[in-house]
């Protein structure tokens, strides 16, 4: 008796002419996006077009999906890709997308760590999730209909959560006749928009996600007018997520004494870099010492950089604990019990006026009181008045705490100036936060405003100066005003 | 010249991991001691596979020079391929690790088998409740998994830490939201949390790794001549001396291997003649089946995964 070779005995489809295997190392880090946008502009299907094309979907997974789909695949044989991403029963049941869901493709280049996020219910939580880790944020519209209001929404939650690269995939485009002033008007319109945002990073792409058209392979053939990349092309060559402007950072994990002799303290590198000689300060101590080694477990390096879970051993015995951060001597963090903070309510239970949380920030867990100040409203894109603040809502709080805190500001710094709040009567996580920087007085900003440097600009000016790589270096320090003469 | 010059890595005889997999270390790394200073009883689910030798390999980096600060719990069905335990056995010695087995006792008076039982309320009996079992007799408040993401549709929301209600039930609408890298490890008494370091990993990230930094596996990973039988379209190996054919199968030889390792009964090997690491990340960089597709328990139905972990399951 012989077996035929079937799909489930053997791994490889050897009737197509298999390339020459090679498994070369990535040149780096995986790239995180997060795409956005509604079941109406096709993320789903643009989402599936990706894993399709590099080959992230098995045969056996296309078998699940032609057997739990209901006849609803398209003229091209694909799967439902909706199928596909809508891993849970009870989204099945009810097709629709309720969290955040991480999916994973590589090509030759990099690979690819995609946050899927529903562009409808609780979009604001699950958008805030998926792209607090982000590097670059995919935004989706309809080539028929342009932007929408929630192309700014999204837009706007994705620059406050500190992304600072945008790609525009106008999709459908094929519906329209691969009318290419069409496409050039929305880019352009998106262009304006990611501006006033201080987003200047922004790629525009005409896609056809259905048929495949510029997403992983060309659409040349039918776009001749468009000479830009494809969507994977721009993924590969983007940047990682930048803001990471500070010195060394490190917050301490754990303190590893394995026997008389040895004390290491154990964190990853959240800023900066660090080499044996460097001087450093154990916050919020105080204390001063010198970097004897850097160890792990491939023994001593010479060098550890953001990023980097390391083991530190300093040339001196220092009273160090979990939740103290070690930073260079020269470049501290702010210090303070006073801070004010950008909010992202995740909770049903609002975010109440005079609240005591558990704040968690890097390895630290503090209490703080929190006192809402303002919400964004993300139709007008304003910051209104608020003194609590719902499920989804944006906001602006002061933040004081009984011992001092450590932070940078998250737009410095997006590890060391993000935080999130836990309610201790549930133990929930009801809010993620960014800190703007710290209050020199307990009524708020209003002080320290008035030290800030006013820089008066014609109003035609004003976008791109906000966009600017000095105004975002800048942005506790000075104020920025239309020209009101010209 | 290499992508990262300033950066020696003295004593290492093996040259420097790429920046992806670097990367995934790093976070891996950072969970394990994050979770290991927050917790009071950890314990780690160890089952053996290329996953678990991953997360083994792991801990071992987070924790150095110090030993792992808690032990490794083997879930044993008694259904494991022998080489397993041999390698188990062995691992736990010579890395000096604190290793607890746990059979479930119902299981084993009631002699619950695959066969007689059928794959569900086998997996349901000797996994799920035994690991239950382990996991409340060790009082331990988090349990270290080496699930990935990229496995199974229901795992792509799965959290890095994974809440569990004091029955153990996941319950995937009333996950705490994850951002950054800063988790929320508090919990009541009675409640647990999965920690899930390799969430990001995918299986060729996983096979690079073990190539890269030379973790032994079980030998069944590479292609040998074995012996077995096709059922039910799976490849069933034959060497375990509980193995009966049923009328009209043949035993067949020829080389075989087999991309995940579970309980044999329920495992399928698949025909090829990678033998060594290069040839096996070879054949899976053009691999167009998933690696759960030769695990009898995900075919069952669809969605059973999820169903799976709703009530405990790993």
């Amino acid at each position: 008796m012989t077996a035929p070779s079937t799909p489930a005995v053997s791994l490889v489809n050897f009737e197509d002419d298999a390339p020459a295997p090679h498994h070369a190392g990535k040149d780096s880090r995986p790239l995180r996006f997060i795409t956005c946008g509604s079941v109406d502009d096709g993320k789903s299907t643009l989402i599936g077009r990706l894993l399709w094309d590099t080959k992230a979907v098995k045969e056996d997974q296309a078998a699940a999906l032609s057997r739990d789909s209901t006849g609803k695949q398209n003229d091209l044989g694909l799967p439902d890709f909706a199928l596909l991403l809508d891993g849970l029963q009870a989204e099945r049941e009810q097709g629709i997308t309720i969290d955040v869901a991480y999916r994973y493709f590589s090509t030759d280049k990099r690979a690819f760590i995609v946050a899927d996020t529903p562009g409808h219910v609780q979009y604001t939580r699950n958008m805030a999730t998926g792209a607090s880790t982000a590097d670059l944020a995919v935004l989706l519209v309809d080539a028929r209909a342009g932007l929408l209001e929630q192309t700014r929404r999204h837009a706007t939650i994705a620059a406050l959560m500190g992304i600072r690269q945008f790609v525009l995939a106008v999709n459908k485009i094929d519906l329209t006749g691969y009318d290419e002033p069409g496409y050039h008007k929305i880019a352009r319109d998106f262009r304006e928009l990611a501006l006033t945002l201080g987003v200047n990073n922004v790629i525009s792409i005409p896609v056809s996600a259905l048929k495949g058209e510029n997403i992983v392979l060309s659409g040349k053939a039918t776009m001749p007018w468009y000479e830009g990349p494809t969507l994977v092309e721009v993924l590969e060559r983007a940047t990682q997520r930048g803001g990471q402007s500070t010195g060394f950072r490190l917050s301490v994990q754990r303190v590893s004494r394995p026997g008389e002799g040895f004390r290491g303290y154990q964190g990853t590198v959240s800023g900066g870099s660090i080499k044996p000689g460097d001087s450093v300060v154990v916050l919020p101590s105080g204390v001063e010492a010198n970097v004897k080694q850097i160890v792990t477990f491939d023994l001593i390096r010479n060098a550890a950089v953001s990023g980097d879970a390391i083991t530190l051993v300093l040339d001196r015995p220092v009273d160090i604990a979990r939740g103290d951060m070690i930073v260079a001597l020269d470049q501290r963090p702010q210090t303070g019990t006073a801070f004010s903070a950008r909010l992202v309510a995740l909770s049903p239970d609002a975010i109440e006026p005079g609240k005591r949380y558990w704040l968690k920030a890097g390895s630290r867990r503090q209490r703080v009181t929190v006192t809402p100040t303002q919400q964004l409203d993300l139709q007008s894109g304003k910051w209104q008045p608020a003194t609590t603040l719902p499920l989804n809502a944006i906001g602006t709080a002061n933040l004081d705490f009984d011992e001092a805190a450590i932070f940078d500001a998250y737009e410095t710094n997006r590890q060391t100036g993000a935080f999130i709040l836990i309610d201790p009567d549930t133990n929930n996580t009801v809010a993620g936060g960014m800190i703007q920087g710290r209050r020199k007085s307990s009524d708020g900003l209003a002080r320290e405003g008035a030290e800030k440097v006013t820089v008066t600009l014609p109003a035609h000016l004003l976008a791109a100066f906000r966009a600017s790589d000095f105004a975002r270096d800048h942005a506790g320090e000075i104020r920025i005003s239309a020209d009101e003469d010209e | 010249m290499t992508s990262s010059p300033q950066i020696i890595e003295h004593g290492r005889g093996r040259p420097p991991l790429d920046p992806h997999l670097k990367a995934l270390e790093n976070e891996a790394i950072h969970i394990f001691r994050e979770v290991a200073a927050e917790f009071e009883r950890p314990v780690m689910l160890y089952s053996i596979g290329k996953d678990s030798s991953v997360l083994l390999h792991l801990a071992r980096k987070a924790f150095h020079p110090g030993k792992i600060p808690f032990p490794l719990l083997h879930v044993d069905t008694t259904w494991k391929f022998a080489e397993m335990i041999e390698f188990r056995d062995r691992i736990a010695q010579e890395y000096d690790l604190e290793l607890h087995v746990h059979t479930n006792p119902r299981g084993r008076a009631e002699n619950i088998t695959p066969f007689t039982h059928g794959s569900a309320r086998y997996t349901d009996i000797m996994k799920t409740e035994a690991l239950r079992q382990a996991l409340d007799a060790g009082k331990y408040d988090v349990a270290f998994g080496g699930a990935r993401r990229d496995e199974e549709a229901s795992r792509a929301k799965e959290r890095i830490y994974s809440f569990r209600t004091p029955d153990h039930r996941w319950d995937p609408r009333n996950q705490r939201p994850e951002l950054w890298n800063i988790y929320n490890g508090m919990i009541r008494p009675g409640e647990s949390v999965r920690a899930f370091p390799l969430s990001n990993w995918t299986e060729v990230d996983i096979w690079r790794y073990i190539e890269a930094e030379e973790i032994p596996l079980v030998p069944l990973y590479y292609a040998a001549e074995r012996a077995f039988v096709e059922r039910d379209g799976m490849l069933m190996m034959a060497e375990d001396a509980r193995f009966e054919p049923l009328p009209g199968e043949t035993v067949q030889r020829d080389f075989i291997r087999f991309r995940t390792l579970g309980c044999w009964p329920l495992t399928g090997a698949i025909r090829s003649r990678a033998s060594n690491l290069t040839e096996v990340i070879d054949e899976l960089e053009i691999a167009t089946v998933s690696e759960r597709q030769g695990r009898a328990i995900d075919r069952d139905q669809s969605g059973s995964m999820e169903k799976k972990k709703r009530e405990g399951y790993f």
